[in-house]
């Protein structure tokens, strides 16, 4: 049996590992393109404020990881997929057959129609070299213009803090975070961020980007801001699937999958950010670009193509955030849903924030800020579905009791 | 090391919260907690002032040990004058809040003046504010920790508040934290109702250090053992509580019964720890549900109940039907035996209503008891009680008595004064069982001689917990003496208060010296904190804080007149038991204990004495 | 033989010794919020429940982690974070539906029980063997795994 994965992110490699650890013989190749052994873009914050070095982003740390379970990895830009010969067409060189193919190829940064985009000193924040180039600009007392205030800008936003720049954060919607927490969190961390120095202008667009003397003049719809040094553009990313085109390979946001994470065509398989796949929340199927469903998806769809029926019963959105020390996190429906009750807690001057959702007695939905013990629990209930009991009642009135109210109805179950 | 080095200083008539260093000079000669803490208060306020007045202080005082993993290093105490008592009190409580203070920073604070309206202190790590508590007026301690820990949304927050008793000046309310665990002596929660201080809310999240880590886990690791291995602390205790000593002290004919008019009590067995683990005959269930440590206890002496639902106390009353905090042995005494009751189930509401409204337990019984005895005598009369019965042995009227007194309504407005007011109030003083106007615990001074010089000398009026001569005179700890005996009492109960004043100074339970000598606890003293603390620097600190107590009392207006038991001790003998004819003999002991203490004979401490101690 | 911690809440009474132990040995002073075990206090039940990492087998926390700095101890099978290589993003501590891996301000790394390499010191620390250290093979440690099975986006019965 040959397996070929294309994408060496946490999806590729989780499900390269995966293969191989259910099967000692099979053919495994994951194929990268660039040019670096499999690393995290999630830790590329990290490497911007040099709390690690390039190898401290890398998914795996044995030095021959890969060699060591017999995982070719291989560096190519895959053209096209041809599910009739089962083959993918690379940039260069010959065909490659599969039997078995994983599409995890992720996910790239939008970068919106605004002229001036393409201008030196204008980048997005993705991949290694791009972390380079942001290192190189981001000098202390540059100032700096991040475009876009979402999970990704958000991550983001410290780093360049930390740096030492001077920053504007332009987003265009009415507070941080829109698609990860609500209103009060959101503001919260934006008053959080100017209380730390960052200018933060919600509800604000950048309409046009042009090179002056000083530097990039960033025109925005409203109010002025100072030239800028450089400007990092976090709008938002969508799934890599141009590839897929003439393959037949059905593709909406992302590569429709089922329940086993199999494509519409049978041994082709989807996972990570590129899988449009089923919530666990909703029961929908849409794009979950987190680093959790990466590597559930690769676990999964590498059981399936291993042969071992592994149903996928949804993924959970979830995200945890820590802006300049404020750390917050939201996971499945955080807003709620029809007929759901929701538990709240706001203490802005100390900025903590609870916000429970329960449908029945079962907890769908929470977001935090200001709380950093035990905050998995969250997940636990929500994902497993345990039904609260008495506690929800209790919940309802103090949503910080969430942490007891978890271990006493886990004991009950264990016992 | 061990000591935080700060005080927070909370000035309720500005408003305001200060933090300051502390003094290390008197910490290396009071230690801390019940020392250091009398120290500050002796320096800062006159002694003659008015208990209630804004012009007291009241002081929550940790020890050097307390948050730190030494067996029972979880306590603090409330230092101040006593509304009870007009003397020097010191109430010392276990339960969590004494470390969460030391975690959040601080050894110590001073609250001074009166705010204008009700408050509360919020302390979460350094940072301290007076919140208002005017929506927490009128609350149970109870309900004051859940509204306090929901508004904050912080459940780990410990909470030491005064219920409605100490809101209205019952004389012996008491400050209860962790819900069932109080400073529960002289009226400290009276004082703080007086200040319009609801509530200290903490939560600390910073550690505790000691000054030589590996000297310390071996010295505490040793003490541990020698908890775990005693039969007291490793076996008594944790599985019948202080109740281990209701059919003992009965036996030993020193259980005080119905006012002390009886030295036993022909139902003990009915409210002692051994009915309490029994099941019930109603339902069939024990009234102990199990036990409860407090902070880094080893011991765990706690007693967790739970009321037959079906009993006339709670049959309509839901809230009080999950888990609380049981009878202790004092509190069964004094809610039972003093009063006659022999209704364990109707005890134990009792208590609950004691920790949920903030009242002494001890002193509640005793002036209940004083009260029946007048009724019984004809002094008070269905028209002063609000037509009940008060007669000794109704358990509904124990359990109606408890509601009354915690919201201090009907008579139980006047059982709030305490017994010594009361029987005054009537004309008849001789029937208020009290020194210095607390009192007694559960020791009848003719069947436990030493008990009578230990309540005569208390520096806090009538209290075991000065010096436990029990330990020795019944449980043969370290020595035994003989309890009939007053032969010898002098220097035992002199030995004993120095002791354990070191220990309510260190951040230690009392309760670790039916194991513990001060061999055993100067190594982690020692270990813990700078200064030189041996075995000999400890007992004389223990006797520096007691002079320096007596000298405060003596400021106040007390004199060796005060050091005396009511007439029924020293002239009413025992009726029964192994004490039968016998009264209590301090006449005998107290000369020699002036002169033991290196006092005059009118009980004032000589120069000789006090430049010895550096008082 | 793998040896996990086996917790009885009927015999803890909340003294908290486990928590002063953990927090002394991994932090250096005595500091019950920075423990890795801590005890849930349900005072109306009059139970006391030490809480802490189970050591599960598909760890939540390590697949998770986007830098590998969560590996299995081959011999104990036990979870340890690498310090030098935990860049502190905090996604272990949202993955795991246990909440026992927890972001440590101070260090800026997470944080969670590790046995103490083989010699637990809560386990010592109890002065009632509510805490045990014993052979994987215990009814309520299986018992809490199926319950985990539960969190799992697997079905347990096909899962590795």
């Amino acid at each position: 049996m040959k397996h070929v994965i294309i994408g060496a992110g946490p999806a590729g490699v989780v499900a390269a590992e995966t293969l191989r650890r259910h099967n000692a013989k099979c053919s495994i190749t994951l194929i990268g393109n660039e040019g670096k052994p499999p690393y995290s873009r999630m830790a590329l914050p990290y490497l911007l404020i040099d709390r690690i070095a390039e190898p401290g982003t890398y998914l795996r740390q044995s030095p021959g990881h890969y060699d060591d379970l017999k995982i070719e990895y291989v560096q190519a830009n895959v053209a096209a997929v041809d599910p009739d010969k089962k083959t993918i067409t690379l940039d260069e060189g010959a065909p490659l057959a599969y039997d078995r193919l994983l599409l995890a190829t992720g996910a790239h940064p939008i970068k919106p129609p605004i002229k001036g985009l393409d201008l030196p000193g204008v980048h997005t924040c993705w991949t290694l070299d791009d972390a380079d180039e942001i290192g190189a600009l981001a000098k202390s007392g540059a100032h700096v213009v991040l475009m876009g205030a979402g999970f990704i800008g958000s991550i983001i936003l410290e780093a360049l803090v930390l740096k030492g720049v001077t920053l504007s954060v332009v987003e265009m919607e009415d507070r941080m975070v829109p698609r990860m927490m609500d209103e009060v969190a959101g503001n919260m961390l934006k008053s959080w961020c100017t209380s730390k120095g960052v200018n933060i202008l919600t509800g604000t667009k950048i309409t046009e980007i042009s090179q002056g003397d000083d530097g990039l003049n960033v025109t925005l719809d409203k109010g002025n801001i100072p030239a800028a040094q450089l400007v990092v553009v976090a709008a938002g990313v969508r799934s890599n699937i141009d590839f897929l085109k003439g393959s037949g390979v059905e593709t909406k946001e992302g590569v429709m999958v089922d329940d086993h994470l199999q494509t519409n065509i049978e041994g082709i398989y989807a996972a990570g950010d590129v899988a449009q796949a089923k919530d666990l929340s909703t029961g929908d199927f849409n794009v979950l670009a987190i680093q959790p469903t990466a590597v559930e998806h690769g676990r999964i769809a590498a059981m399936n193509m291993g042969g071992l029926d592994t149903p996928h019963r949804g993924s959970l959105s979830m995200n945890v955030l820590d802006t300049l020390g404020l750390i917050s996190s939201s996971f499945g429906q955080w807003m709620g849903e029809k007929g759901s009750d929701s538990a709240t807690m706001v203490d802005k001057t100390n900025y903590r924030y609870l916000r429970l959702e329960f449908q029945g007695d079962c907890l769908i939905g929470a977001q935090s800020v200001g709380l950093s013990e035990h905050i998995g629990m969250l997940r636990g209930l929500i994902q497993s579905g345990t039904h609260l009991g008495n506690w929800k009642q209790i919940l309802m009135t103090s949503p910080h009791r969430i942490s007891e109210a978890y271990v006493s109805t886990l004991h009950k179950n264990a016992s | 090391m061990a000591w935080t080095r700060k005080i927070l200083r909370v000035n309720l008539t500005e408003g305001t919260c200060v933090s300051e260093p502390l003094n290390m000079d008197w910490a290396l000669k009071y230690l801390g907690q019940r020392g250091l803490g009398t120290k500050y208060l002796m320096e800062e306020i006159d002694p003659k002032v008015d208990p209630l007045s804004p012009d007291n202080k009241m002081i929550f005082a940790t020890g050097p040990l307390t948050g730190t993993c030494a067996s029972t290093a979880g306590r603090y105490s409330v230092i101040t004058k006593g509304a009870l008592t007009g003397a020097i009190a010191c109430s010392n409580s276990g339960g969590y809040f004494g470390a969460e203070l030391k975690f959040a920073g601080w050894d110590m604070i001073i609250f001074e003046g009166k705010s204008e309206k009700p408050v509360y202190l919020c302390i979460i790590d350094d940072k301290a504010e007076l919140l208002s508590a005017e929506g927490l007026w009128g609350k149970s301690v109870w309900d004051t920790d859940a509204a306090i820990k929901a508004t904050h949304q912080e459940p780990m927050m410990h909470i030491a508040a005064i219920g409605v008793a100490g809101e209205k000046g019952n004389m012996y309310a008491c400050i209860v934290n962790d819900l069932h665990r109080a400073a529960g002596r002289s009226g400290v929660g009276a004082v703080m109702g007086s200040k319009n201080l609801k509530a200290v809310a903490v939560r600390g999240t910073g550690g505790v250090s000691v000054e030589d880590f590996g000297a310390f886990m071996k010295s505490t690791e040793a003490g541990k053992k020698a908890l775990a291995e005693n039969a007291v602390t490793g076996e008594g205790l944790p599985a019948y509580g202080t109740q281990v000593l209701m059919n003992v002290i009965n036996e030993s004919g020193a259980l005080p019964t119905r006012n002390f008019r009886d030295v036993q009590f022909e139902s003990a067995n009915d409210i002692s720890a051994e009915a309490m683990a029994e099941p019930r005959r109603s339902d069939g269930k024990p009234n102990l549900l199990t036990n409860q440590a407090c902070f880094s206890c080893t011991i765990a002496c706690g007693r967790i109940s739970q009321i037959d639902k079906d009993h006339f106390s709670v049959v309509n009353k839901p809230e009080y039907w999950g888990a609380e905090g049981g009878l202790e042995y004092e509190a069964a005494w004094a809610l039972g035996a003093a009063t006659g009751v022999k209704d364990l189930e109707a005890l134990t509401y009792a208590n609950y209503i004691c920790n949920e409204q903030g009242y002494d337990p001890i002193s509640f019984g005793s002036t209940l008891a004083a009260a029946m005895d007048m009724y019984e005598e004809g002094v008070l009369t269905k028209k002063d009680t609000g037509g009940v019965e008060l007669k000794f042995g109704s358990a509904e009227m124990l359990t109606k008595m408890a509601d009354l007194t915690g919201t201090m309504e009907g008579f139980g407005e006047q059982l709030g004064l305490g017994s010594k007011r009361l029987c005054e109030k009537y004309g008849r003083p001789e029937l208020s069982m009290t020194v210095k106007g607390q009192e007694f615990p559960a020791y009848d001074p003719r069947g436990i001689q030493g008990m009578g010089l230990t309540y005569a000398t208390s520096n806090r009026g009538a209290c075991h917990l000065r010096s436990y001569t029990v330990s020795s005179e019944i449980l043969g700890i370290p020595e035994k003496t003989d309890p009939l005996s007053t032969d010898g009492k002098a220097g035992l109960v002199k030995a004993f208060q120095d002791a354990t004043a070191a220990v309510d100074s260190a951040g230690l339970c009392i309760f670790t010296t039916f194991a513990w000598t001060l061999e055993d606890i100067a190594p982690q003293v020692d270990a813990a904190c700078e200064g030189n603390w041996t075995p000999d620097t400890l007992m004389e600190a223990g006797e520096r804080i007691w002079n320096m107590e007596r000298n405060f009392n003596l400021a106040a207006g007390f004199s060796g007149k005060d050091d005396e038991l009511p007439k029924r001790l020293m002239k009413d003998a025992a009726k029964t038991g192994p004490a039968k004819g016998m009264v209590s003999g301090l006449d005998k002991m107290l000369p020699e204990y002036y002169e033991v203490r290196g006092w005059n004979t009118k009980g004032v401490p000589t120069e000789e004495t006090l430049s010895r101690l550096g008082v | 033989m793998q040896k996990t911690l086996v917790i009885d809440p009927g015999k803890c009474t909340g003294c908290k010794q486990c928590e002063l132990a953990c927090s002394y040995v991994k932090e250096g002073s005595f500091n019950p919020s920075k423990s890795r075990i801590r005890v849930f206090d349900f005072h109306t039940e009059g139970r006391f429940v030490p809480y802490t990492c189970t050591q599960c087998d598909e760890a939540w926390c390590q697949q998770a982690c986007p830098v590998d700095a969560i590996t299995t101890d081959p011999v104990s099978g036990v979870k340890q974070v690498h310090e030098n290589l935990c860049v502190g993003c905090k996604v272990c501590t949202i993955a795991c539906p246990f909440g026992t891996i927890n972001y440590n301000v101070a260090s800026g790394k997470v944080v969670k029980c590790d046995h103490c390499g083989g010699d637990p010191e809560c386990v010592k620390a109890c002065p009632t063997q509510a805490i045990l250290y014993s052979d994987v093979e215990q009814a309520g440690y299986d018992k809490m795994q199926q319950w985990a099975g539960k969190t799992d986006n697997a079905a347990p019965a096909n899962s590795a």
